[in-house]
């Protein structure tokens, strides 16, 4: 089974929508790559805190944020976006139902942990390194300084297995 | 232990329980537009797999762009013009026939009580107002509902809302759900259905079901459902007048959808709409709504009346009611974009459109158009727009741009004052 995990980036917001992770103008495209330089462009913080264009969204490969992440339109677009930067996980509180759906489908993770760890998880000092264990349901956050958290977190069998089968195409071809 | 209308969709749909949690589901409506769906069909091309389930549950349209505005749109425009031709889909709107995909396939009869209708687009909750379980999905899902006409979900969840009161006049449908969203926040219905019900819903004519349901997935809902009853049969009687020998047999028989008495629901939320206020938003998400008082006097530079929400034939004739005789302001940019055709020319001959245009606004074909932010409308940095749709995303009409979501009958009465205003001054 393909390996999760890397760098992580952090954005403190709840709420983020399918909007924001890749802009209609952009729905025009036929390809995936073509959405690369176009990930979170729209996004803005109230703090100022998030930039698209920093090395530090280049260099993620998990994407750490709070709850009801992806809501809003149903473009998977928004899921390729991620998946054509190289992001394979994303953690959050909570996610929205189509938005989820369409990472497991795509056969990459949106993987759901407690406020309290998500918390934790937030305290952690640059440049954090996570490691998912998809067997034991457990991911690990390594700080710069050393520090780690590790938090567990429960994956819906069915999305467990089209995740193996590489995505919901694949299985359904097989089994229907 | 009773079951909820969704539960019982789900039960007669079953192909398969993977886990006791996960249901895949046959479906009756595959449904396709020229923005999710042509990226599904190259991918399909590229895996060996350009196959269709069955060409008459499919039903396909351009709706977003259309007329295509340049080199990409249309080239979009015409991957699903040549698939739909390759696969013998009849029901294929193009040009001069097609209209928001959530207008123009109820319009045309598509959906009927007790059916599963999936599509590329978040909205397609809004064809739950039949009694259907309808939900949106993304590409993958597409991918799969076209090739095995199937789809799985999460065992079904619902919450009740249950709407009472008298319908204060210049408060609408519209209004009903922006409340509903201020209150369940923009996550509160996250993974459940929405179920519609008491009086208010049942006098409600399918027009205004639609604008409920439409704005369900607001509050995160995979979708909303109205219980199929005699305004249900009505509105469908032209396409099911074989199946029945009267309405009121097509009512007895939609009835076995109806959820059983004792059917468990994870929470209700009752709403008395007797004292309730026109409803806008601000800011950037979809329950940042407040009573129209509260935001009067905000500046509007653009009025848009469209849209799978509200841009039906009851829309345009209740906003028509408040332009009757008036100009819009003169720094505001009034947009009507008929939802179909068949609305559009009904608007036509009943002297809508005219009123429209005497008022000075701008009149297009059906389409999503600034919608979505991708034409026909889109704002510049600064500007606010008074808009009928059911996104104020930050961007989503254009970079820098607000959208203040409202009713018809609110726009209207903005695109005349030039600011917010309750649309309640101009009636009577
Ligand atoms: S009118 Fe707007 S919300 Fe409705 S389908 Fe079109 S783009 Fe989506």
């Amino acid at each position: 089974m393909k390996k999760f995990g890397g760098i992580a980036i952090f954005i403190d917001r709840n709420d983020i929508n399918t909007d924001e992770i890749i802009p209609a103008k952009y729905l025009t495209e036929i390809s995936k790559r073509a959405l690369k330089p176009h990930l979170l462009e729209d996004l803005r913080l109230d703090d100022g805190s998030f930039d698209p264009e920093s090395e530090e969204l280049q260099k993620a490969s998990v994407l750490v944020t709070r709850s009801n992440f992806g809501c809003g339109s149903s473009r998977e677009h928004a899921v390729w976006a991620l998946e054509v930067n190289d992001i394979n996980v994303v953690i959050g509180q909570s996610f929205a139902r189509i938005f989820r759906q369409n990472m497991f489908n795509c056969g990459i993770l949106a993987v759901e942990v407690s406020t309290e760890d998500l918390d934790r998880l937030f305290t952690l000092t640059p440049e954090v390194q996570v490691d998912v264990d998809l067997q034991n349901e457990t991911l690990t956050a390594t700080g710069g300084d050393g520090t780690t958290v590790v938090c567990r977190f429960t994956l819906n069998p069915f999305d467990r297995e089209l995740v193996g089968a590489g995505g919901w195409l694949t299985y359904a071809d097989r089994n229907y | 232990m009773g079951q909820t209308i969704a539960e019982k969709i789900f039960a007669a749909h079953l192909r398969d329980t993977p886990t006791p949690d996960n249901m895949v589901l046959d479906i009756d409506v595959v449904m396709c537009h020229e923005i999710t769906t042509p990226i599904a069909i190259v991918d399909l091309m590229d895996k060996g797999m350009d196959r269709v389930f069955d060409p008459s549950k499919i039903k396909a349209v351009i709706d977003h762009v259309t007329p295509p505005k340049d080199s990409k749109t249309a080239t979009q425009a015409k991957i699903m013009r040549d698939w739909a031709r390759r696969h013998k889909i009849k029901d294929f709107f193009d040009i001069g026939r097609n209209g928001v995909c959530h207008a123009l396939f109820p319009e045309k009869g598509f959906i009927r009580p007790g059916y599963t209708v999936i599509m590329g687009d978040s909205h397609t909750c809004t064809h739950g107002a039949f009694g259907a379980f309808a939900a949106g999905i993304g590409t993958t899902d597409l991918e799969v509902g076209i090739l095995k006409g199937v789809c799985a979900f999460r065992a079904p969840r619902s919450m009740k809302i249950e709407v009472t009161g008298d319908m204060p006049e210049g408060v609408t449908a519209k209004d009903i759900i922006l409340n509903i969203i201020k209150q369940l926040t923009v996550n509160g219905a996250t993974d459940l259905i929405m179920e519609f019900s008491g009086s208010v819903i049942e006098s409600m004519d399918m027009s205004s079901r639609m604008t409920l349901c439409n704005m369900s997935v607001e509050a995160g809902a995979t979708s909303g459902i109205c219980l199929p009853d005699q305004v249900t049969a009505r509105y469908l009687w032209p396409f099911i007048k074989d199946a029945y020998a009267s309405e009121d047999a097509a009512v007895e028989d939609f009835k076995k959808w109806h959820s059983d008495d004792d059917a468990v629901y994870e929470k209700t939320l009752r709403i008395d709409v007797s004292t309730l206020e026109p409803q806008v938003t601000y800011d950037f998400k979809p329950d940042k709504v407040k009573d129209i008082s509260e935001l009067a006097g905000t500046h509007i530079d653009q009025v848009y009346i469209g849209s799978c929400t509200n841009g039906r034939i009851e829309d345009i004739r209740a906003a028509a009611a408040i332009l009757k005789g008036k100009t819009i302001a003169d720094q505001v940019r009034g947009i009507l974009t008929p939802a179909t055709p068949a609305i559009y020319s009904q608007a036509l001959e009943e002297g809508l459109i005219k009123i429209f245009m005497d008022s000075g606004f701008c009149v297009l074909n059906p389409t999503c158009g600034a919608c979505l932010g991708m034409s026909s409308g889109v704002l510049a940095e600064g500007e606010t727009c008074a808009s009928t749709t059911n996104r104020n995303f930050n961007g989503r009409m254009g970079k820098g741009g607000m959208v203040h979501l409202m009713s018809p009958v609110s726009a209207a009465a903005a695109a005349v004052t030039g600011e917010i205003t309750d649309p309640r001054r101009f009636l009577n």
